[in-house]
């Protein structure tokens, strides 16, 4: 049997809307991965050092507050300090257009913004957790 | 005839139809879809008559306007007297910059004011603290400081104006800056008029902006109570929200059965403190959401009116009809609004604006079209609060009290929301009631499944949604960037260096001191809140005095 797709879902920062993290957790385990949850206000630090202890395949961050240029990026270093550069992570949220190619550049691989299906989201964590050798 | 007789007649009559015109239609164009449903998933029939009321009363189920059980609204003259308040919530960036918002926003006629905070300030930390990182005045105005309560104010009248801000978990300190704040321009706090959310039950429920356990914060919003009605009592002490219970996922059945269950809860701890229930249930206000589904929405405020009217009347003894009034603001769905053509949000705010007025609000916030995006900017606003004036003044809507009243869908509508919320009261209550309920996590579970269902019906295409799910163009919407500025970052931490400066340090350690010793005990915290404050004390100061006696809140984690 093919080992299952772990992803973390994540809400860094203070931000408690907890709607659309709480809905993909579930479209993911749904579509058959494993997913570790984190709950609310997380630091940068505290998600990395889940995703490592979890042995995540990829992070999909959830931030509504508009403090998503600072802590997504900040995820993307520490996983890299902690040559964990290998999970992937993805980012959702109230993400105006010309954030997007910023948070691209600081290594976010895919931003999903309102009214994104749920599909694309799967196939993004089912694509991530493949390279992965998942 | 008899009434009795008249309903015979009429299902005779009904017979008829559904065998012959009914029939036909039918076999010549059948029905787009096998069943019909609301956007809470409710079903639909194809048509209401007047036996779907049969064997109710009219007189108790409506009564009059302003009267028992308020069913068509709380008002005999309802818009005809005064239009609702037009209550535009607003907030980014520093003081300064809110504060121009504000006075923009009254230059165009708004009626009300309503601050929207940062994410630090609503969970009680300084702009300056270590977790407010990356959070400064991105989705609301950062208000630390007494000072930078007295800018957010700078040239507006107090004494006039009614202030409504949404703050929970921290509700009683930034209540305090803005009675000191008051207090120093010299407005006596008896003229003071506004409302603070407080509403903690909704908060571990949807909002999850919490920050001290259940029962200690029940113990801050009592304290409030109990101040208010002494000292400030023009000031409704909290919004009972069903807003963000419905953001978060929820049904408009849950929305109304959850919101009122909270309110009850708070009736309960209320009068468990010693309090005459009269003394403060004239002060208990409420929030509801204005969703997509015009008539289930109006029926929601109706029931809601009617159920608050009579658990006050009946089952808290409260015998001043002022305790029985369900008084509400209202706003639209900011859930609904999508990023995909986002001018065509302004039509769905309309509808929902609509909603709420056929539903007798008291207040209104109209979203933005530009909020699936971010806080919104000045046009976007205008014209938010333009659709709020044509309802006023040009739809008609207003001329009349309760339009709908006596609808067959709308009526039917209303009592089976009523039904609903009361089994949904049994449930609560064989869980424990309401705090034991949050802990077991029933309120965050109900609202998730509610949630992952809308959800999963728009990914089925089950339900509509115009340019996101059908209706889709292929085009890079436009929408002007509003920027919270550096610059206000870098002025805010300024202030406050120069606020932990330039205060007389001994007066305001001793401020905490008291206040950490009257939360250690048992006196209402309010006028230790409110030393504290004067003394200069910031908000994640005093905050932080409350964290260490009372702990914090970790909630069951779940999805």
């Amino acid at each position: 049997m093919p080992k299952k797709i772990r992803v973390l879902i994540a809400k860094p920062g203070l931000d408690g809307h907890d709607r659309g993290a709480k809905v993909i957790a579930r479209a993911l385990r749904d579509a058959g991965m494993e997913v570790i949850y984190t709950g609310l206000r997380q630091t940068p630090e505290d998600i990395v050092e889940a995703a490592i202890q979890e042995d995540v395949d990829a992070i999909g961050l959830s931030c509504l507050s508009g403090a998503h240029m600072v802590l997504f990026p900040d995820v993307v270093k520490l996983l890299k300090k902690r040559r964990a550069g290998d999970i992937l992570v993805a980012g959702g949220g109230i993400i105006p257009e010309d954030d997007v190619p910023k948070l691209k550049k600081a290594g976010i691989k895919a931003v999903f913004g309102p009214g994104t299906p749920l599909s694309d989201v799967v196939a993004f964590f089912q694509k991530a957790g493949k390279a992965k050798g998942a | 005839m008899t009434d009795a007789e008249d309903l015979k007649a009429l299902e005779a009559r009904l017979k008829r139809w559904e065998e012959t015109s009914l029939k036909d239609s039918l076999k010549a164009l059948p029905e787009r879809r096998a069943t019909f449903v609301t956007t809470s998933s409710r079903p639909v029939r194809r048509l209401y008559t007047p036996l779907d009321l049969a064997g109710k009363s009219a007189a108790e189920r409506l009564g009059e306007p302003g009267e028992y059980p308020f069913t068509r609204g709380i008002h005999p003259t309802m818009y005809r007297g005064r239009l609702w308040t037009m209550r535009m919530f607003a907030g980014y960036g520093s003081a300064e910059d809110t504060n121009r918002r504000f006075k923009y926003l009254i230059d165009h006629g708004e009626t009300g004011l309503s601050v929207a905070f940062d994410m630090p300030t609503l969970y009680g930390y300084d702009t300056d603290a270590k977790e407010a990182k990356g959070e400064f005045g991105t989705c609301g105005v950062a208000v630390s400081s007494l000072e930078d309560m007295e800018i957010l104010f700078r040239g507006i009248d107090v004494g006039e104006v009614s202030t409504s801000m949404t703050i929970n978990s921290p509700a009683s300190v930034t209540w305090a800056m803005y009675l000191a704040m008051a207090e120093k321009r010299g407005v006596p706090l008896t003229k003071l008029r506004g409302t603070i959310q407080n509403d903690i039950l909704k908060e571990y429920e949807a909002q999850k902006e919490w920050i001290f356990p259940p029962e200690a914060s029940m113990r801050l919003v009592v304290d409030t109570f109990e101040f208010g009605a002494k000292q400030v009592p023009q000031w409704n002490t909290i919004s009972i929200s069903g807003y963000h219970i419905r953001e978060a996922g929820a049904t408009a059945a849950q929305e109304l059965a959850f919101t009122l269950a909270n309110g009850m809860e708070y009736v309960r701890w209320g009068i468990d403190r010693g309090l005459r229930v009269d003394d403060f249930a004239p002060r208990l206000s409420f929030f509801f959401n204005a969703h997509n589904d015009l008539f289930e929405e109006i029926a929601k405020y109706r029931a809601a009116r009617r159920i608050w009217a009579r658990e006050m009347r009946d089952t808290f003894a409260a015998k001043s009809p002022r305790s029985w009034l369900l008084r509400t603001h209202a706003q639209t769905a900011g859930v609904s609004l999508t990023a995909q053509q986002p001018e065509v949000n302004i039509v769905r705010t309309t509808i929902q604006a609509l909603a709420a007025v056929l539903g007798g609000t008291q207040s209104l916030h109209t979203n933005s079209y530009d909020e699936a995006y971010q806080v919104p900017n000045e046009k976007a606003v205008r014209v938010a609060l333009r659709t709020q004036q044509i309802l006023a003044h040009e739809s008609g809507v207003a001329n009349t009290v309760d339009p709908l009243g006596g609808s067959y869908y709308l009526e039917a509508l209303t009592d089976e929301l009523e039904e609903e919320a009361y089994r949904t009261f049994d449930r609560i209550q064989e869980l424990g009631g309401v705090i034991p309920a949050i802990r077991k996590g029933y309120f965050q579970q109900e609202i998730a499944n509610s949630a992952y269902r809308y959800q999963r019906e728009i990914e089925d295409k089950e339900r509509t949604i115009v340019g996101v799910n059908d209706f889709v163009v292929d085009e890079q919407p436009e929408v002007e960037r509003l920027k919270v500025s550096e610059a206000s970052y870098r002025a805010q931490l300024e202030r406050l260096k120069r606020t932990r400066k330039t205060r007389d340090a001994q007066k305001h350690a001793r401020a905490l001191d008291r206040l950490r010793n009257g939360c250690e005990g048992d006196d209402n915290t309010m006028p230790l809140i409110l030393d504290a404050v004067r003394a200069r004390a910031t908000l994640g100061e005093t905050c932080d005095v409350m964290r260490e006696v009372f702990g914090v809140w970790e909630e069951p984690l779940l999805y």
